[in-house]
């Protein structure tokens, strides 16, 4: 089981999600830096959390052309599993890998902060190892994670499902509704229609080693491998 | 040549920097002030043979890369 790990200027959670695959899970990864222009032989992508490029324009605009996104796309279009996480979802979003955009969080301010998820669908290649309807908490941080879409890629989404993770709580001064950022129909995670591709704001890599606290993240990791285990039994057959 | 691009949000689009700076300005007095939209702006020198050409270049990386349409839209401003 190998996972890429793209590094793009300042990316700030790939040496999370590396912990959290190699150091706690023992897969394999690759490193990759967004100059390099190939993925090589990988089952799976991460694109990580961070800044990239300062987030200068938007967040994730400039990360979208650089280099190693010819080959993250061309890895998507073959059906590749492509996670992105944070501005990892943002990158996806501007590379049109996934519907919509992640604009500037209602309350104008940066959120840190643990919320509550509840897993929409568990029949994704992301979600096999979660319940339907199950709560899961993870960590937020981000200042752009308000999903925005028109109306009509909206109503797609909710009826094929592919609204993945939806914010449930909790309620703050800043969020009464309990929706950190104010993402339409409390949006966190959302698939393509393929379903090969996932984008969510918050950070299951922050939620994987039981020595610095919680570990519902672990799931979306061990869904992928076991989706890639899946699939390479399917092809020997 | 000098080319002005100006991004704003779409219409419809919330725009909750805008929305801070309107509630501020009414804070201060400005009661007649209806709205305020906040959007980018840009300006590229390119070389170009024409107004016509550095009009069509900033239009096409302005629908690539200074705007993204999903939220945005742009219009591009020659000297």
């Amino acid at each position: 089981m190998t996972f890429a790990v793209i590094t793009f200027p300042g990316s700030n959670c790939d040496r999370d999600c590396i912990w959290a695959l190699e150091g706690v899970l023992g897969y394999t990864v690759r490193n990759i830096f967004h100059r390099e222009k190939s993925l090589g032989s990988v089952d799976a992508v991460v694109l990580p959390g961070g800044f990239s490029y300062g987030d200068y324009l938007r967040a994730g605009a400039l990360a979208h052309f650089s280099p190693i996104m010819d080959a993250v796309t061309a890895f998507a279009h073959e059906g590749g599993i492509v996670l992105g996480i944070c501005n990892g979802f943002q990158i996806l979003c501007e590379a049109g890998l996934l519907p919509g955009a992640l604009v500037r969080n209602r309350s104008l301010k940066f959120v840190c902060h643990e919320v509550s998820l509840r897993v929409e669908n568990c029949a994704t290649i992301f979600t096999s190892q979660y319940q339907e309807g199950q709560e899961i908490i993870l960590p937020i941080a981000h200042s752009d994670g308000n999903y925005l879409t028109d109306p009509a890629t909206l109503s797609t989404l909710e009826q094929e499902r592919r609204v993945v993770f939806r914010y449930t709580g909790p309620k703050r001064f800043d969020a009464l509704d309990g929706n950190p950022n104010g993402s339409v129909n409390a949006i966190a995670g959302i698939v393509n229609s393929e379903g090969n591709v996932l984008g969510m704001m918050p950070h299951p890599e922050r939620a994987c080693d039981p020595d610095i606290g919680r570990t519902d993240g672990l799931g979306i990791f061990l869904s992928v491998a076991q989706s890639v285990v899946r699939q390479s039994a399917v092809l020997a057959e | 040549m000098m080319v002005k691009v100006i991004v704003t949000h779409k219409p419809g689009v919330l725009d909750p920097q805008g929305q801070t700076v309107l509630q501020s300005l009414r804070q201060l007095g400005y009661r007649n002030i209806r709205d305020v939209r906040i959007g980018k702006y840009i300006e590229i020198e390119l070389d170009a043979t024409s107004r016509e050409d550095a009009e069509r270049q900033a239009a096409q990386i302005s629908d690539k890369m200074l705007a993204n349409p999903v939220i945005e839209t742009f219009r591009v401003e020659l000297e």
